[in-house]
């Protein structure tokens, strides 16, 4: 039995300005010990996904479900979600300013939810316990700087409180929301690296949302693509980072300028993100996609499997199931598809998605 | 970034030496100290934030100097000493060969059109109550340059350059996405027709997909109106695809200088070969490969700085001397004349560096290992 199984979860907010389809049918497993990554833009509902699972999202039309353990988080009364929510299922937030009391001394902060969860730790257990994860998380002089409060904390070091606090029950998977964002780099490369460290210790499973793929490539052993409230794409690291098949992923590889410093042109993904009220039809990213082809327009393409990669891989698009990665192969294959299954309406979409030459307009 | 644009006068500048005719700014020993005050009358100084230190550097016309640094680095507040918003404590600057270190007002009136800023945040740097062709209209008013239809016409012409759709001169900031929000923001700054533009982490905020588009962008703008670009920057793989040349800035000084790929190749300075390493690969098999130098600590706080090379506590080549005399940034042996680094102890190449660190690491935080 996998330690998370979500099935078919979808998440809508009533708005003012109409139903903010956030999340619209997304199903994925964790496994014990095992790194998903979740990777998607602004908007592609990868945090209201794994909020909703910590019940975190008030006010919110949820359907579906989501096993963890055996029991049904999305149907928990709210008192039972409390023993869950820190003990077994812990979180790390993007910024870790706002997610640490001001007032209160981080040392307190983290011993108040350890007693929370256990009315048998005595105070000074507590304290020794506090001591303790901080000085794992590699806070120097942890004993002093318990008493210490959050502003007196660099960055880095209140990130490190954070995962410190959500290892003190020590839960079995920990939601990490983009956890190093809000980082300079030599720090971001301090925390992953306890991440994964603390991970392998443990045993713990990691749920790490990001829009960094430079993160996923690091440490995921599974990567789902989002987008516009879907899975695109599933696959194990390197399958996704090698053989590719939906064009939203392809589109997200080409724009990271290259690693060899290259000098060549950036590839874009035309247009904007997707309004969540009025998200397209058929697939969400038809009206912003190279490939688009008449029955994108108005067909859902389902999750299935693209052969030859085992049940892993898998894909929502109409695109041929061998056309995978970013060689010329794959790309006469999507071309190929494109020249019989696209006419009228997709021609037109094309034609406004493409990137478009610069004006030359004379300025002044 | 593409070096389409020929310097406007002289030829190439083949040795890098300080061209005269090619240098459109030159930052000379900049020294940028905010005072911490204590006291409710009678305020008295107790300290000093160090935030720039003596830097000096020189951007030459038609190129992109990008600058790299992490929070706390001075990357920032060196901008703001160029574009004249921060007075400077000491040291010059100079532009198209004038000096304009604190100049009054009035007397930086002309250059505020020849020195333009595009900033991180486009939701925080729109005035959210101002209609877009009055946001970008506003410097043909203060430099009264246009008005009514004509300076109509100017800002429609700005937003399709930049590619926004020019019927929606009447939109608000809020009716935009963040990446047609710093397409909003680059025609503002492109509307006096400046002649270097400091992008203070112009893409940052952005996601994946749409930087590549405000890249493009800028690059496109380069190339037709022979642009200069300060480029600032935390992330590696963006300054390495826009930059010629590439300064690294540690704690308010300069770690490294030199052309693009000198720097990312064959790093000098500790710090930036750290630097380097951490930052994240979109390549798993890379990422696999490499080693990585994981610092210790954090970094300093520039109240109070260390001693000799600013680097000296987490780097893990450090010696005696590290802690004592602050390195020159000068050429090093085997370098070519473009390539100048502040350290006592440069690293080889094909030096390791990641066991050092490593070991340097496990000293400082035994329970690691």
């Amino acid at each position: 039995m996998s330690l998370l199984e979500v099935t078919d979860l979808r998440v809508s907010f009533p708005t003012s300005d109409g139903l903010v389809q956030a999340v619209r049918g997304v199903s994925f497993r964790v496994e014990r010990g095992q790194i998903l990554g979740i990777v998607g833009e602004s908007g592609s509902g990868k945090t209201v996904c794994t909020q909703t699972l910590l019940r975190l999202t008030p006010g919110a039309d949820v359907s579906g479900s989501a096993m963890f353990d055996g029991v049904n988080l999305l149907t928990l009364s709210t008192d039972q979600m409390r023993h869950i929510r820190g003990a077994q299922i812990a979180a790390i937030f993007q910024d870790p300013l706002t997610s640490l009391h001001p007032l209160y001394r981080v040392g307190w902060q983290i011993s108040e939810m350890v007693r929370a969860h256990d009315k048998s730790v005595t105070k000074a257990q507590a304290q020794r316990r506090v001591v303790d994860l901080l000085t794992q998380v590699g806070i120097p002089q942890a004993a002093r700087r318990a008493d210490d409060y959050p502003h007196q904390f660099s960055g880095g070091m209140r990130q490190r409180a954070m995962i410190a606090m959500a290892l003190a029950l020590n839960p079995k998977l920990i939601i990490a929301d983009e956890p190093t964002t809000a980082l300079d780099a030599t720090v971001q490369a301090q925390i992953l690296d306890l991440l994964v460290r603390l991970q392998r210790e443990y045993d713990t499973a990691i749920i790490m949302i990001t829009h960094d793929l430079g993160v996923i490539a690091d440490l995921a052993d599974d990567v789902m693509v989002m987008y516009a409230g879907r899975a695109a794409e599933y696959a194990d690291r390197r399958t996704l980072f090698y053989r590719a098949h939906h064009p939203y992923t392809k589109g997200l590889l080409e724009s990271i300028p290259g690693s060899t410093g290259a000098r060549e042109r950036l590839v874009p993904i035309a247009g904007q993100p997707p309004s969540l009220i009025n998200v397209p039809s058929g697939c969400g990213f038809h009206p912003r996609c190279g490939y688009v082809m008449d029955r994108c327009i108005d067909e859902t393409p389902p999750l299935i499997t693209v052969a030859g990669e085992g049940d892993g891989h898998r894909s929502a698009c109409f695109l041929p199931p061998r056309a995978v990665g970013l060689g010329a192969d794959a790309e006469a294959l999507r071309q190929e598809a494109v020249a019989v299954n696209r006419t009228g309406r997709a021609s037109a979409i094309a034609e406004a998605s493409a990137p478009a030459a610069p004006a030359k307009g004379n300025v002044a | 970034m593409t070096g389409v644009t020929a310097p406007a006068q002289g030829g190439a500048f083949p040795d890098g030496a300080p061209a005269g005719d090619g240098v459109l700014l030159r930052i000379d020993n900049l020294v940028k100290y905010y005072p911490v005050r204590v006291g409710v009358l009678i305020k008295r100084e107790v300290a000093a934030v160090q935030a720039v230190d003596g830097v000096s550097l020189e951007i030459r016309r038609g190129e992109t100097l990008g600058l790299v640094g992490e929070t706390g680095s001075g990357k920032s507040t060196l901008a703001r000493c160029v574009a004249g918003l921060h007075p400077v404590t000491s040291g010059r600057i100079s532009f198209d060969g004038k000096d304009i270190t604190n100049l009054s007002r009035r007397k930086m009136q002309p250059f505020r059109r020849d020195i333009q800023m595009i900033f991180q945040d486009p939701y925080g740097s729109l005035n959210p109550r101002r209609r877009v062709g009055s946001i970008i209209g506003e410097p043909f008013t203060v430099h009264k340059i246009a008005s009514g239809d004509e300076r109509k016409r100017r800002v429609q012409e700005l937003m399709e350059r930049v590619g926004l759709n020019p019927e929606h001169y009447n939109r608000f900031p809020a009716e935009f996405s963040g990446g047609q929000r710093q397409r909003i923001g680059v025609a503002r700054a492109l509307a006096l027709r400046p002649k270097l533009i400091i992008c203070d982490e112009p893409v940052s905020a952005l996601d994946v997909s749409i930087q590549a588009q405000i890249i493009n962008l800028l690059e496109d703008l380069q190339s037709e109106f022979g642009l200069t670009y300060l480029f600032i920057a935390h992330d590696l793989s963006v300054v390495r695809h826009v930059s010629d040349r590439v300064a690294v800035m540690y704690l308010g000084k300069i770690a490294e200088v030199g052309d693009r790929t000198d720097v990312y190749e064959t790093a000098r300075h500790p710090y930036t070969t750290a630097l380097l390493s951490a930052a994240p690969a979109a390549d798993p098999d890379e990422a696999a490969a490499r080693q990585r130098i994981i610092l210790v600590g954090d970094i300093p706080s520039p109240l109070d700085p260390p001693s000799g090379c600013r680097f000296h506590p987490r780097c893990p080549k450090a010696q005696q001397v590290c802690s004592k005399t602050e390195p020159a940034l000068e050429v090093k042996p085997g370098d070519p004349e473009t390539h100048r680094t502040a350290c006592h102890f440069p690293v080889e190449p094909g030096e390791n560096l990641a066991r050092a660190a490593a070991a340097l690491r496990a000293a400082a935080e035994p329970t690691l290992g």
